[in-house]
């Protein structure tokens, strides 16, 4: 791939704080933004934490239609996306529309729209024959997702190559994978990319509840994501978007533009295994870091700093860590991991996208976020994972992983784009 | 760069289960449109569907997989089932990562869902199925294909409504040309449930005729909308050197693909549709007059009707090229729509006859040379358009060879 792809702008919306500065705070601090459930009733449910954004989309912008639209999730993307585009100092305007792209991931789509929709059409899970006419008039695009591209695409004036990426929770990467392919391959020169999922809802609570994939650490909200600690238990469900603006690098700097990280390296794997389970051996994790490291044309010891899945879930911790050590070799137990999910919960599909905001505000501040509430490692989770306290570390090069539901392994590796000069 | 060709194809279709079945009945322009029967829809506006007839998944799936299974993946998964037997193509097991899955998706498993939504409403969350959190999702075709298969590669799922199946192939023949041997995809869709049938009925672009000869008119004067349908194809994407190798037939070669995205409503500027035509043909280092024939998108909405006739008038001319929409015999199947597309072109190739677009009888301003019954016609190369609500248009010519 000739063509090289650089990210110029920034915009995330997360737990603990709307836009990039308030989030950075947050994960330097090793501050959490896991509470109780808010948004609903959750005492019937087994898990009753998550993290919550404290969002008004009126009071961050949008209009009355707007709201009325578009769901949770999408006001999050639309959000992110005036953010990151503000940040690179794109006058939309001046845009090529057919050389612009769009490639948002999302896992679950529209939930809590589609939630809340059905036990009105259902009269409260009565009708299973519903009645369509209480339905909102966008219902299609609560059901179909690519709605959310849509909205994007309409933000900026896109009218290149556009489309969500929905790989369950690695999502956020490979959205921002695939982005980078379509300037790579010169389909586009700028791609608006990212992820977003507003999940917290009473569907995807009880659906997790199910497989005793969140945890039941009710009592304690603030300490409840626990990533690679022996008492962890589950994951903390959040929500969130990032969105990045993409753009080929002779583009970026044609126009002087500041640039945060080259997407260097991505390639993703799929475990064959079970749709919701690993095997412990972490061999296609362990592929996907290894052919994006290559793409990259990067050694296992040039990575600085390793942005972890760090799920907070038994099987994940202790997959990852195999798949750190297969594929990194001695490095693995040199280099800082750590897991933002312990502060800002597990956001399905967006989190890939917003690990990667914190991954490049590594690379501009040199601090590696900290690992919060781990305390005692789980003995198979034998790494450097950053305990509790941000550490000052020289950050020129970032693993960022992923493995989700579905079988899905994703990596990708952030770089500086003079890294050769040097 | 290297080539990438489709070595297998799986059909359910509402017209046919399986490939030959398939395609016999679109040849003798036998439709598959008619009342819905999973549920009773005679309370609705729009009472008719394209259903896959005679599926039953027991017979082709080990049980242990039916109840974590919406219908639309037993569907998807007997499909790759028979594509990759077409292919004759199967993973070293448990040390092969080069066989990827990337299908599209527009709904998930939504009839799963709706049943767990009920349990949840009306019984409480206990009461919900520990398969729905993976049943629902818009990755679970891609997810059950390859752990049924042991395919470790590159995999992906890819959401733009009913441009998505072509879509998955450009995303497809992507990782092939990254080092993928092979990759399993297009796509099968499918919500027919109530729930579906709601947001199916909020885009007011369901026909609310009752004659299934009268319901899906693309490019008629009559077109008022289109019949929903389920089922697709899916295809097995094969690097060319590779599949020659082990001597694999190809049924042709994914030549050119284009994507672009329609302007913002009310920015008064063209829609896109004509630029991915030219990008696919641009991609392929294809002439418009070398295409033979075009399958349509035929979203049977006026508006949408003529912007893509003005479209292939553009690129192709008026009465241009021979254009089909084959899919009046099966209604429009979402992100299952591009797959099967696919696969009837292919088969077009193989066969040298354009199946027929049935029931339409083109309105005059379209200047369309539109195929009504099957037309006997070499065809060395085959153009696929799709659309997706919201403004995605995709494109893919296909080649002999």
């Amino acid at each position: 791939m000739s063509r090289r792809v650089v990210v110029t702008g920034l915009g995330v919306l997360a737990p603990g704080g709307i836009g990039v500065k308030a989030f950075w705070e947050l994960l330097c601090e090793g501050r959490t933004a896991t509470r109780r459930i808010t948004f609903f009733d959750a005492s019937p449910f087994r898990s009753q934490v998550a993290a919550e954004i404290d969002f008004d989309p009126e009071a961050a912008g949008l209009g009355p239609q707007e709201v009325r639209r578009m769901d949770r999730a999408a006001q999050l993307a639309v959000v992110a996306t005036r953010q990151a585009v503000a940040d690179s100092g794109i006058e939309p305007a001046g845009l090529d529309p057919a050389r612009t792209g769009v490639s948002l991931g999302s896992a679950v789509g529209a939930t809590m729209s589609l939630d809340q929709e059905y036990r009105v059409v259902s009269d409260g899970g009565r009708d299973w024959l519903v009645d369509h006419r209480y339905a909102v008039p966008h219902l299609y695009g609560h059901f179909v997702p690519s709605s959310f591209a849509a909205e994007v695409a309409w933000q900026v004036g896109a009218e290149g190559p556009a489309a969500v990426i929905s790989t369950g929770c690695t999502s956020g990467l490979d959205a921002v994978g695939h982005g980078a392919e379509l300037i790579g391959e010169g389909s586009a020169d700028v791609v608006i990319a990212g992820a977003t999922d507003a999940p917290i809802s009473p569907i995807t609570v009880a659906c997790f509840d199910a497989v005793k994939a969140t945890t039941p650490r009710n009592d304690d909200p603030e300490h409840a994501s626990r990533p690679f600690d022996a008492s962890r238990n589950g994951f903390v469900l959040g929500e969130g978007a990032a969105v990045f603006v993409l753009e080929e690098l002779q583009h970026a700097r044609a126009r002087g533009a500041r640039v945060y990280a080259e997407i260097a390296g991505y390639a993703t794997r799929s475990n064959a295994f079970h749709m919701t389970g690993l095997r412990p051996d972490g061999v296609e994790m362990a592929e996907a870091i290894r052919v994006a490291l290559d793409r990259a044309r990067l050694d296992p010891r040039d990575v600085d700093y390793v942005n972890a899945h760090g799920s907070g879930t038994k099987q994940n911790d202790r997959h990852e860590t195999a798949a750190f050590k297969r594929s990194l070799g001695e490095h693995a137990r040199r280099v800082p991991i750590s897991s933002i999910k312990s502060m800002v919960g597990h956001s399905l599909g967006a989190i890939g996208s917003i690990e990667l905001a914190a991954s490049m505000l590594a690379m501009t501040h040199h601090v590696v976020p900290p690992t919060a509430n781990l305390h005692e490692p789980d003995p198979e989770c034998d790494l450097d994972y950053v305990p509790l306290v941000a550490r000052p570390h020289h950050t020129d090069t970032v693993l960022s992983v992923g493995s989700g539901f579905g079988g899905f392994q994703s990596a990708v590796v952030l770089a500086r784009p003079d890294r050769d000069a040097a | 760069m290297n080539r990438v060709v489709v070595t297998g194809l799986g059909v359910v279709a509402p017209n046919g289960l399986g490939a030959a079945a398939y395609w016999d009945n679109t040849l003798a322009g036998r439709g598959g449109i008619g009342p819905v029967r999973r549920f009773d829809a005679t309370g609705y506006p729009a009472t008719l569907a394209g259903e896959v007839p005679g599926f039953a998944a027991e017979e082709h799936l080990p049980g242990r997989l039916l109840p974590q299974t919406d219908h639309m993946t037993r569907l998807a998964l007997v499909a790759a089932d028979w594509a990759l037997a077409d292919a004759g193509l199967a993973a070293d097991a448990g040390t092969d990562l080069s066989i990827g899955v990337v299908t599209a998706s527009s709904s998930g498993g939504f009839e799963f869902g709706q049943r767990e939504l009920q349990n949840l409403w009306a019984k409480g969350g206990e009461h919900v199925s520990a398969y729905q959190s993976f049943a629902w999702f818009y990755a679970v075709n891609t997810g059950q294909i390859s752990i049924r298969h042991g395919l470790r590669g590159p995999s992906g799922v890819v959401v733009s409504d009913q441009a998505g199946g072509l879509d998955a192939v450009g995303q497809a023949r992507r990782q092939i040309r990254q080092g993928a041997r092979a990759v399993v995809s297009g796509g099968v869709d499918g919500s027919l449930c109530p729930w579906g049938w709601a947001a199916q009925l909020s885009t007011g672009r369901l026909s609310t005729a009752t004659d299934p000869a009268r319901a899906y008119l693309p490019f008629d004067e009559a077109a008022d909308g289109h019949v929903y349908g389920e089922g697709g194809a899916i295809l097995v994407l094969e690097d060319a050197a590779a599949a020659r190798r082990r001597g694999a037939r190809s049924y042709g070669e994914v030549a050119g693909y284009g994507a672009a995205f329609d302007p913002r409503p009310g920015s008064g500027r063209p829609p896109a549709l004509r630029r991915a035509v030219e990008a696919a043909l641009a991609d392929a280092g294809a002439t418009p007059g070398e295409v033979d024939v075009v399958f349509a998108d035929g979203a049977a909405v006026p508006e949408l009707d003529d912007a893509e006739a003005a479209a292939l008038a553009a690129v192709f001319g008026p009465y241009g090229v021979p254009v089909t929409a084959p899919k009046t015999m099966t209604g429009r199947l979402s992100s299952g729509a591009g797959g099967l597309d696919l696969a009837a072109a292919l088969l077009s190739m193989r066969d040298a006859v354009v199946p027929p677009t049935t029931n339409v009888v083109p309105a005059p301003r379209h200047a369309l040379d539109l195929v009504g019954s099957p037309r006997a016609l070499p065809v060395r190369t085959a153009l696929v358009l799709a659309r997706g609500a919201g403004g995605f248009n995709s494109a893919v010519l296909l080649r002999a060879g």
